[in-house]
């Protein structure tokens, strides 16, 4: 288990208020919805309380009169004397209650939901684009599946909180509390009888809530597992079957969707202990009722009809208690939820843009390393003491083995990490005092994963450059040698990719990416194995379209076919992170270095065949 | 809803039947023992109003104390055993449909997205479950007590009964009428929710792309605009169930209304007791329940049901390869000889159809143990061909023969293991280096994975990382070199000891030192063996037995490389453009 997911698993607690308030700052804005539902709930508990008490009307005036002593009832005055037309008037009234309930049961939820969801779009839409400022050392320790929960379940949870919990709790603390003065008013001892039973049910709710806290934290993290598995395992399905690790992947899987369901039988058993408890409570509290009310009843010291409106109470008394607890686990989810949404929010965004960025002159212009050591991790150098400089307008060549560094030298110009020791100059001002946008606008990349996205052809050469008119983006293509391709494509430029260019083969997604890093026109290149999967036709006619890109610009190219790079002003030669070798293509060769051999292996491979068309070359090459 | 999708479910219900019914059992208990809840409050103010023993109150009393002891044990089990049996049946389900997912071949993956497949197996498979769980629970629940309770009224007073149940058939109309639309919505809102997912899926994933092109500010309003749709359509939702649940409400009022008022003449004409009519009110509460419950059931049937249909698109998928009656099960060991017999072939097109044809009337034969060479401009079609061998896709049987079966003779499962394979684009699994070596052989010694490591020249790499083996590599082998990825799914491949090698270009971002080190190794390696592999360098394929050149999907010229050289035809071309290439500042 990584130690992101240990992390995970220890989480604050239910109720944090910090986290509450920020939460509250979501919400704040809405406040005059938030009122109007609140008001809405403040009326809507009038007309749902109203029930119980026009029986006991109905039953003290009209059905069982003998027993009442006095007129304690404050509306008695208004009501009819005839029994008939009294029932049909409060009738008529109770009806007009429901309706008017109607009409604030729908406004309430129809308001909280609103802002419920325009919450959780305003919080989708901060996480999400927090996420495009975090640095990118951050996305190579957490897993994409687990940020993608973030932002779809976990904001989730917090919508639930605002439009089932947030007003719900309101409605039903109305409730309550309307009920309680009505059965005080109504007799006092009875009232503290029927209460009598609430603080074990406030216990037995604290003792459920620990058991299902607990409970849905393992669920969460469990869900979490689920996603990042499926992920990964959906997407790499063809290697799966491929190395028949069917059984194997799904054994793990089954681990992890047994981890879930294991998670949830404490909850399961939590509900079904507590459902019950609350109402055994309570129905002792109608038995109560029934002995003492009744007990007095017959002592004609109390009406039959304030003995059935106390039993009618005590049965809704304990739904919203029992709704309340309900709440409250929606509120623990949410909690959870923004807790970890909040921890993300959180993350600080290190490399950003400097408050007050240089202001750097357009154009082209040098590139400079400076004594640069890095490392992805703690001490392990990935780069030790790089310095070189490309002048303007000049075509660097990086050149290395495998894994020696020439990628990161390119990830760090554009500011994806930063230096730490140190540093970068771009046209002579340290890239850290750039704006970042302003510095990576200046740069056109072809990474050596190219990455596109799902859309059409055409958005993916648009990528570079928006407004990018059909006839350049047309150029484009042509000078990456795709267009014939496209041209073959029922649908052309607006054929449609799937994820990651799926559907290309991988030469051509290359080309295309190609394409896109040529559509926009900035004083900067990089070219990060550009073509290291295209076939040397190809290769030779986009060499056409590379030159006029070249040209003008500082670039920067790394390949491991050195015919790409032999006509490079400056060739570096960097292995484990140290620059061993610089010079021109003629100077390399001479020193007999990692350049040479490198070189004549290359070399050796054709040179069996003959030296046929050497010279056809130099003449097209000057 | 529609039956044929519950019938999916049935085996599951089987499954669990004996829980299912002893579950219902205690429910039926359950309801009977809270039915008489209301009956003895009607003996208690009968008693009071007509004057009732001391002992006899306390009796009753007592009694309901009982009454409800007795069901709050019934629901303890009935809870426990109905719920946990939806949480088995959800991780059965869970289970399934990732193994068919497993079984499902390339074909279905084309027509799905990750994002999409994700939602269905997370969303989706709540939604069922909780159809299965607290909805059949509550349902039955309603169902049952409805009946009883029914049965009771009529007894107490059959007119008032009529007159209370007089908003009935309305509720019911409603709760159809609302039932059918909230479906709909809540079934494009998790359609919505699945884009949403995916969009920021992709997003993560093209990190680098979507910072060094500067479009945060682009991705972030594409974002916004799904984001703003899915709370919209989720309010559009709102606009339904926030009508719904209040008039279910409201409904249920007018009944009680009806009772009040009908019931209270009823009692003052002494048609009913005064007790008669306080039960009455305490069943009709008891009723209301049921009732609003099933407004919420329906719900969670809704949904269910959407959800259910969207797993079902899964599940009806066939996995069109896999072993079937055709299999020949007696093939037990494969030597390596590889037949493409007019081969043609054509990615099937996103609503099912073939796309256009890749491969054209593709022949040859590569003998057990040689190594053939493919290159060919990009897009002629050699992944393609490659992917056919281990069965990615499928072509109509005899166009592909492997020791001379045709390819769906051979159990999947062997033709699989028989075949070492690098992809052009190497995905690793975010773990660490050492298990993504063993991808293939779980259980293969530390030896055996420094061995293939050397061999794909990754060992002094890994020697220089901190956590040597158990570097954990990241989402894709994020934190490798292009070059290590490469190596790192090279070395995977050979840990399998395969018969069939197939390197898919697996070399393009290797350096020359390092190409040479490992084509020599691999030489010795490849003996015996037979290897397939795509290049576009000479430098990698010159040795080859056999060379293909593809052009457009069909074979333009094939022999060994002098041969081919000597035919001056497009090899040598491209052997010539090489030379120029590496020639060109060499004088
Ligand atoms: N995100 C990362 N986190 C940790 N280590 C990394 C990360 N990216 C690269 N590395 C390590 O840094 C070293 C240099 O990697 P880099 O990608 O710069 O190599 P490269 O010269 O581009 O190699 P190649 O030619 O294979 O592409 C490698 O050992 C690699 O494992
Ligand atoms: N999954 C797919 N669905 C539809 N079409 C595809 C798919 N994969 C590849 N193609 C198309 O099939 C053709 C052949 O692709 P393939 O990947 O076999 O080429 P290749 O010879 O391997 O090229 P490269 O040298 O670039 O790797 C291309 O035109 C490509 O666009
Ligand atoms: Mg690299
Ligand atoms: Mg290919």
């Amino acid at each position: 288990m990584s130690s992101a997911q240990q992390e995970e698993e220890v989480l604050g607690k239910a109720y944090d208020g910090r986290l509450m308030r920020r939460l509250l700052g979501y919400v704040g804005g809405y406040w005059p919805q938030i009122l109007l539902a609140t008001l809405a709930a403040l009326f809507g508990s009038i007309t749902q309380v109203a029930g119980p008490y026009l029986n006991k009307v109905v039953i003290d005036r009209y059905l069982d009169p003998s027993h009442v002593q006095g007129s304690g009832s404050f509306f008695s005055a208004w009501l009819p004397a005839n029994a008939y037309r009294g029932l049909a008037d409060i009738a008529v009234l109770y009806l007009f209650l429901l309706v008017a309930g109607f009409g604030l049961d729908f406004i309430q939820t129809y308001t909280m939901q609103w802002v419920g969801q325009h919450s959780m779009f305003d919080l989708r839409r901060d996480l999400f684009q927090h996420l495009q400022r975090l640095q990118v050392e951050f996305f190579d320790r957490n897993p994409v599946g687990r940020l993608v929960t973030r932002i779809t379940n976990d904001v989730e949870t917090i919508n639930d909180m605002i439009s089932n919990a947030l007003v719900a709790f309101f409605d039903d603390s109305f409730v309550l509390l309307l009920i309680i003065v009505v059965m005080f008013r109504a007799n006092w001892v009875l009232a503290l009888i029927a209460l009598s039973v609430t603080p074990l049910i406030a216990l037995g709710t604290m003792f459920f809530r620990r058991a299902v806290r607990d409970s849905y934290r393992r669920v969460r993290l469990a869900v979490a597992r689920i996603n990042t598995f499926l992920q990964e395992h959906i997407s790499g399905i063809a290697l799966v079957q491929a190395f028949n690790r069917e059984e194997h992947a799904f054994a793990e899987f089954r681990e992890i969707n047994h981890q879930h369901r294991h998670a949830w039988t404490d909850a399961v058993f939590a509900y079904a202990v507590y459902y019950p408890a609350v109402e055994i409570l309570s129905t002792c509290a109608i038995a109560m009722i029934l002995w003492f009310g009744g007990l007095r009843v017959l002592d004609h010291t109390l009406t039959i009809g304030i003995v059935v409106m106390f039993i009618q109470y005590s049965q809704r008394f304990f739904r919203p208690i029992q709704d309340l607890s309900d709440k409250y686990n929606t509120l623990q989810s949410a909690m959870a939820g923004s807790e970890r949404i909040f921890r993300l929010l959180d993350t600080p965004a290190t490399l950003t843009s400097p408050a007050a960025p240089a202001v750097v002159a357009e154009g082209v212009g040098r590139i400079e390393f400076d004594h640069v050591w890095f490392a992805y991790q703690g001490e392990h150098w990935v780069l030790k003491d790089l310095s070189f400089s490309v002048q303007p307008g000049a075509t660097l060549a990086i050149v290395g083995h495998t894994g020696a560094g020439k990628t990161t030298i390119t990830s760090l110009l554009l500011r994806f990490y930063d230096v730490q020791r140190g540093r970068i100059l771009v046209n002579g001002v340290d890239i850290r005092e750039w704006d970042l946008t302003t510095l990576r606008r200046r740069f056109a990349v072809v990474l050596q994963d190219p990455h596109l996205t799902s859309g059409t052809i055409a958005d993916n050469v648009r990528m570079g450059k928006p407004g990018l008119s059909d006839a350049d983006l047309w150029r484009a293509l042509e000078q990456a040698d795709l267009a014939d391709y496209v041209r073959s494509l029922p649908d052309g430029i607006h054929s449609v990719l799937r994820e990651r260019g799926a559907g290309l083969s991988t030469g051509q997604k290359q080309l295309l990416s190609f394409a896109r890093a040529l559509a926009p026109n900035p004083p900067f290149l990089i070219l990060d194995e550009a073509t290291s999967s295209v076939d040397t036709e190809t290769e030779l006619k986009i060499r056409h379209a590379l030159d006029t890109m070249v040209t003008g610009r500082t670039s920067i190219i790394i390949a491991h076919r050195l015919s790409t790079i032999q006509r490079a002003d400056l060739i570096l030669v960097l292995h484990k992170g140290v620059l061993r070798e610089q010079g021109t293509h003629q100077e390399l060769l001479r020193e007999h270095g990692i350049y040479w051999r490198l070189y004549r292996l290359q070399y050796r491979g054709q040179a069996a065949g003959g030296n046929v068309a050497v010279p056809a070359v130099q003449n097209t090459a000057e | 809803m529609s039956f044929a999708l519950l019938r999916t479910l049935g085996p599951y219900l089987r499954r669990y039947r004996r829980r299912y019914v002893l579950g219902f059992s205690i429910l039926v208990l359950n309801v009977a023992v809270f039915s008489s809840i209301p009956y003895i409050l009607k003996l208690a103010i009968d008693g009071l109003s007509h004057g009732i023993s001391v002992g006899s109150l306390a009796e009753l009393a007592g009694l309901l104390v009982l009454a409800v002891l007795a069901r709050g044990l019934f629901t303890y089990w009935q809870r426990l055993i109905l719920i946990t049996t939806s949480r088995d049946l959800e991780f059965d389900l869970r289970n399934d449909l990732l193994w068919h997912l497993e079984k499902l071949s390339q074909s279905f993956f084309q027509r799905f997205r990750t994002g999409d497949l994700m939602a269905r197996s997370t969303n989706d498979l709540s939604a069922v479950r909780n159809m299965l769980g607290p909805g059949i629970m509550y349902s039955a629940n309603a169902i049952v007590q409805f009946v009883v309770v029914l049965a009771i009224l009529l007894n107490l007073d059959a007119r008032l009964t009529l007159i209370a149940f007089l908003p009935a058939p309305v509720i019911i109309l409603s709760v159809q009428w609302f039932g059918k639309r909230i479906h709909d919505r809540f079934e494009k809102i998790q359609a919505m929710f699945s884009s949403l997912a995916t969009r920021v899926e992709e997003n993560l994933t093209g990190l680098r792309v979507v910072r060094a092109f500067t479009r945060e500010p682009e991705e972030a309003a594409a974002f916004d605009r799904l984001n703003q749709d899915y709370i919209q359509r989720n309010l559009r939702l709102v606009r339904l169930s926030g009508t719904f649940t209040p008039l279910l409400q409201t409904l249920l009022g007018v009944a009680f209304v009806l009772v009040l008022w009908f019931g209270g003449r009823a009692v003052l004409a002494r048609q009913i007791t005064l007790g008669g009519f306080v039960a009455f009110n305490a069943y009709m509460v008891q009723m209301s329940f049921p009732m609003i419950a099933m407004g919420w059931v329906i719900n969670l049937v809704q949904r269910g049901t959407a959800s259910l249909e969207r797993l079902q698109q899964i599940f009806r998928s066939q996995p069109d390869i896999a072993d079937g009656p055709r299999t020949d099960s007696s093939i037990a060991s494969i030597s390596g000889q590889i037949s493409f017999r007019h081969l043609s072939f054509a990615y099937p097109a996103a609503d099912g159809s073939a796309g256009p044809t890749i491969l054209r009337d593709l022949d040859l034969d590569i003998p057990s143990g040689k190594t053939v060479a493919f290159v060919g401009r990009t897009g002629a079609g050699k992944s393609t061909l490659m992917s056919l061998v281990p069965r990615f896709y499928d072509v109509p049987e005899g166009m592909l023969l492997v020791d001379g079966h045709p390819a769906p003779r051979i159990p999947v499962e062997l033709l699989r293991r028989s075949i070492g394979y690098v992809p052009q684009e190497s995905f690793l699994f975010s773990d660490t280096l050492r298990a993504n070596i063993a991808f293939g052989v779980p259980d293969a010694t530390e030896e055996q994975i420094v061995a293939a490591a050397d061999a794909a020249g990754l060992g002094a790499d890994v020697a220089a990382f901190p956590q040597g083996y158990d570097a954990k590599i990241g989402e894709r082998g994020l934190t490798l070199s292009g070059g290590q990825k490469q190596r790192t799914a090279l070395a995977r491949a050979l840990l399998r000891d395969p018969r069939i090698l197939i390197l898919d270009d697996s070399l393009s971002s290797v350096d020359t030192l390092t190409e040479e080190r490992i084509l020599e190794g691999l030489s010795a390696f490849a003996q015996g063996r037979t290897t397939l592999i795509v290049s576009h360098r000479i430098s990698t394929i010159r040795n080859a037995d056999w060379i293909v050149v593809l052009q457009a999907g069909g074979i333009a010229e094939q022999g060994t490389h002098t041969e081919l050289i000597g035919k001056g035809g497009l090899y040598a071309e491209l052997y010539e453009q090489q030379l120029l290439q590496e020639e060109l500042a060499a004088v």
